[in-house]
């Protein structure tokens, strides 16, 4: 290996050595808190997971009652084309 | 079917209005608080679902034996509204377990069996539409065997050690809870009914285009 390389590495390994270092330095959380004394930054809001579901099932089940209307708006528009077709075709 | 369409359509507008006023008047669950209530909206829809897959899995059966078009266009109707009603089931759950156990997903055995029978009856769907001449045999053997998978997810609960609440939670609600629950319920129910009376006229509708195609050529 290229003597620069490995100034490359050592340096590299002494920076990860460093991190750990003042990783494990830190005092760890030795019990489980309540939710009360989590910062509010941790914590979720339920309104906004509550309001998220019951406006998808409103949006869901709008959309689907849109599809089929215009399914249908489809199909008969073709079948009163056709019908009107064969009228003409009829002597 | 079509008769009972408008009756449906007005019990449904008085259905719908009474289960949110009553959902919102229902007491608070005591450990999880608000996002509960996600409950209402979450487990109808679910138990529809398995309703639903157990009903298209029944008429696909008898489409096969009979050959009545009939069955055939009651499947593909409730194929479509056990995708839909999985799909509202398979949201609304993500996002009550991201408050109540701290995650979107787990591969829990009732997370992961409903996901499967949703994506049968997805497949039901997909081969319905490019399967081409034929497939409706085809999809209706699938649409059994997703039927047979719903036993085993309503199960899963009680059998492997999960997550995801037991079935017998609903039974012990306490009352304002279970009137709630059962109101909404009734609304997913009577909605169903009413979409399933309309997608069924939209496959009669194909079939009448399908024999003025026939009979022009």
């Amino acid at each position: 290996m290229k003597p620069r390389r490995m100034l490359w590495w050592l340096l590299f390994m002494v920076g990860m050595a460093g991190m750990n270092a003042l990783v494990l330095g830190q005092p760890g959380q030795g019990e489980f808190l309540p939710m009360s004394q989590v910062p509010a930054s941790e914590q979720l809001p339920a309104a906004r997971l509550l309001i998220a579901a019951y406006a998808f099932v409103w949006i869901a089940m709008l959309a689907y009652v849109l599809t089929i209307w215009q399914r249908l708006g489809k199909v008969e528009r073709e079948i009163d084309e056709l019908s009107s077709q064969l009228a003409k075709r009829q002597p | 079917m079509r008769k009972l369409f408008l009756p449906i359509v007005v019990a449904l507008m008085a259905i719908y209005p009474a289960s949110l006023v009553l959902i919102a008047r229902a007491r608070y669950e005591s450990t999880m608080g608000l996002v509960q209530k996600i409950f209402y909206f979450h487990m109808p829809p679910a138990m529809l679902m398995l309703w639903s897959a157990i009903f298209c899995g029944v008429v696909s059966g008898l489409f096969l034996i009979r050959k009545r078009l009939i069955w055939d266009h009651l499947a593909v109707a409730a194929a479509e509204l056990t995708v839909l009603y999985g799909l509202i089931a398979m949201v609304t759950g993500p996002l009550w377990a991201r408050k109540a156990w701290g995650v979107w997903w787990t591969w829990d055995p009732r997370l992961t069996m409903s996901l499967l029978m949703w994506m049968i009856f997805v497949s039901y769907l997909l081969l319905r539409k490019y399967g081409g001449p034929g497939s409706e045999k085809l999809a209706a053997g699938l649409a059994v065997f997703g039927m047979a998978n719903a036993p085993f997810v309503y199960i899963s609960v009680n059998v492997w050690r999960t997550m995801h609440p037991k079935t017998t939670v609903v039974p012990t609600l306490p009352v304002d809870f279970a009137t709630a629950l059962w109101v909404s319920f009734g609304g997913f129910l009577l909605l169903y009914i009413a979409l399933l009376a309309a997608r069924v006229r939209l496959e009669e509708q194909r079939a009448a285009l399908d024999r003025l195609f026939m009979e022009i050529e």
